[in-house]
């Protein structure tokens, strides 16, 4: 049942744009699976691994630049500039893991925090390769998707909301497969206790490294995709505020869970697009929010729904008991 | 040279005073506190609002300050951090970083203090000479200010039976329970203590950088640096790292490049700890 709902909700997000609907609602749904695919690349760590990277938005930023300087001034196809973002990010979360990996817990959050900033400071300063600045302007939109959303009846708006779709639907297929198979397990072992799954006989260190290099890489292909789809990178999209924002996205949703960072993205993103006034007031809320979810809810959304499936079942167990009693 | 020596003296002095007040809460709480850094920006503000609201003068603003600050903090580790105390190790940095956010946002509020920067003016103006070296009276106030409070602090822990119990729980947690000690109150106490020292910090340093409110952020990077580099809750190691930090930015600016001197520190981090993972100054974990 529930391997059904995944699809059948990916077919039904497909058909909207074909109801032609506003072009508003298309860009709140092309941000909210973007920002989603981030929030999934630090599920993989801060969920399943337990370990908090804050450099996260850093790696988005090296996936977005390289794809935005590779089309732009090397010429490259997307197509081909957004795989080697992905493989850049990554690459980018290899280096970092093999010395922040030599710390452990606290000071691992806190060096990855500094990684984030010097990364951010690079792209600020580096004139010459990143606009510094000014940022990068006018990257294109990916070659042929314009024709091929017109090919099936769309704008371009479309197009964009159809790919954002399908790479959020890949990272959803890639996250779950990891979750199930062996490294998942060995990544929840970590979670559990590095020492415990040490003598379990993980590869604690090399796990983590696996775990570094998949976030980074959604990272990356978030960032890929956020190039080509604003036309417009700066420094400031880089900085700790994006992976605090980022955050609190997957906070709300639910620690590693599947459906968490969807359904944080979704609420907490539509819920600042639409109350207007809020946006002035954004942070003053939000800071309280994540200290009070991580107080009294730190499993988020989909964490309250699981408590509730499981509560249900155990509460008739317990009547039946009572009355055979 | 010399002049750069003086510079770089009263740099250090100010990373230390902050450095150390994180460092005693992560000896004591184990929480590496990202609000430090709020606390920190917080403690300036409250100095410029002292200044120009109360019209009082620079000590005892900088006393206000302090004192506002500490009770911030130590209201701060009863409501959140002491209900976390049990929780995975990554809850009370996330709680943490929601405290940081919201500071910076309140602060930079347009109806609070708004996002330009605020300027308070040197309580000593002008410039003294020492032996061919020409100083403001202001860096000189920095460096005998952050001396007398580290010799405070240091008499404090080391003389004092308040200060023996912050040592105490910082070592073993348990067993300062078991002797008795009330480790809800020295929780209490260290935030309170860690929070005036920010403000002390900030408000010193206040007259020669300008107050915005995202001062909090660079300096909360850069003491996390001399932390780590120093070995966390280590209260030497923070007052060495804090001045080996101050050198190399003050130097690596002065003969590398200025945009080079916010990024030297970080490099620093990630060679000592490619190295030597635990710190320079502690053993092992």
């Amino acid at each position: 049942m529930s391997r059904l709902i995944w699809p059948a909700l990916f077919v039904l997000a497909a058909v909207v744009p074909f109801l032609h609907p506003s072009g508003y609602l298309l860009d709140v749904g092309v941000n909210i699976m973007m920002w989603a695919v981030l929030a999934y690349g630090l599920n993989v760590m801060l969920g399943y691994t337990g370990l908090l990277p804050l450099a996260h938005a850093g790696f988005f930023g090296i996936g977005a630049y390289t794809t935005g300087i590779l089309t732009l001034k090397a010429g490259w196809s997307f197509w081909l500039a957004w795989p080697a973002g992905i493989a850049l990010a990554a690459l980018a979360g290899l280096l970092l893991g093999l010395v922040a990996f030599r710390t452990r817990g606290d000071a691992f959050s806190i060096f990855t925090l500094g990684v984030g900033v010097i990364i951010t400071l690079v792209i600020n300063k580096w004139d010459a390769l990143t606009g510094g600045n000014d940022g990068l302007n006018g990257i294109a939109p990916p070659a042929g998707l314009e024709e091929a959303s017109r090919a099936i009846g769309l704008k371009l708006s479309g197009g964009f909301y159809l790919l954002a779709l399908l790479t959020l639907a890949l990272t959803v297929l890639i996250v779950a497969r990891a979750r199930a198979s062996s490294f998942g397990l060995s990544l929840l072992a970590i979670r559990g206790g590095e020492d415990l799954a040490r003598s379990a006989g993980v590869n604690v260190y090399t796990h983590k490294l696996r775990a570094m290099m998949l976030s980074t890489a959604l990272a990356g292909l978030a960032g890929g995709l956020y190039a080509t789809y604003v036309g417009f990178l700066g420094s400031a999209v880089t900085g700790p505020t994006t992976t605090f924002t980022v955050l609190l996205y997957l906070l709300v949703g639910g620690l590693g869970t599947l459906a968490g960072p969807l359904l944080g993205t979704a609420l907490i993103y539509s819920l600042t697009q639409t109350l207007k006034g809020l946006q002035d007031y954004q942070y003053i809320v939000f800071g309280p929010l994540l200290v009070l979810l991580v107080m009294y809810a730190p499993h988020g959304l989909a964490g309250l729904w699981t408590r509730l499936r499981a509560n249900r079942p155990a509460r008739a167990a317990k009547t039946k008991e009572v009355s055979g009693a | 040279m010399l002049q750069q020596l003086f510079n770089a003296l009263a740099l250090g002095g100010v990373y230390a005073l902050v450095a150390l007040g994180l460092t005693l809460v992560y000896g004591v709480m184990r929480v590496p506190n990202f609000a430090h850094g709020g606390l920190y920006m917080l403690g300036a503000y409250l100095t410029y609002a002292a200044l120009t609201g109360l019209k009082v003068g620079y000590v005892p603003a900088l006393i206000l300050s302090a004192l506002g600050v500490a009770l911030l903090a130590a209201l701060m580790e009863r409501v959140i951090f002491h209900p976390l105390r049990n929780a995975p190790h990554v809850h009370p940095m996330i709680a943490a970083i929601g405290v940081l956010f919201f500071l910076e946002a309140l602060i930079s509020h347009p109806k609070v203090f708004g996002p330009d920067f605020k300027q308070i003016t040197e309580p000593l103006p002008g410039i003294v000479n020492l032996g061919g070296v020409t100083l403001t009276w202001q860096r000189l106030l920095i460096i005998a200010a952050s001396v007398l409070v580290m010799l405070g602090l240091n008499y404090f822990l080391k003389r004092t039976l308040t200060g023996a119990t912050i040592e105490a729980m910082s070592q073993n947690r348990e067993g300062a329970r078991l002797v008795g000690i009330n480790t809800n109150r020295v929780g209490m106490l260290t935030f309170a203590i860690s929070g005036a020292l920010a403000a002390v910090a900030a408000s010193l340093i206040a007259p020669i950088n300008a107050v915005t409110p995202s001062m909090g952020e660079v300096m909360n990077l850069k003491v996390f640096a001399i932390i780590i580099l120093g070995g966390m809750g280590s209260v030497p190691g923070a007052i060495v790292g804090a001045f080996l930090l101050a050198f190399t930015e003050v130097f690596g600016g002065f003969y590398i490049s200025l945009d080079f001197a916010d990024v030297i520190g970080f490099a620093m981090l990630v060679v000592v700890l490619a190295l030597r993972p635990q710190g320079l100054f502690r053993k092992g974990t």
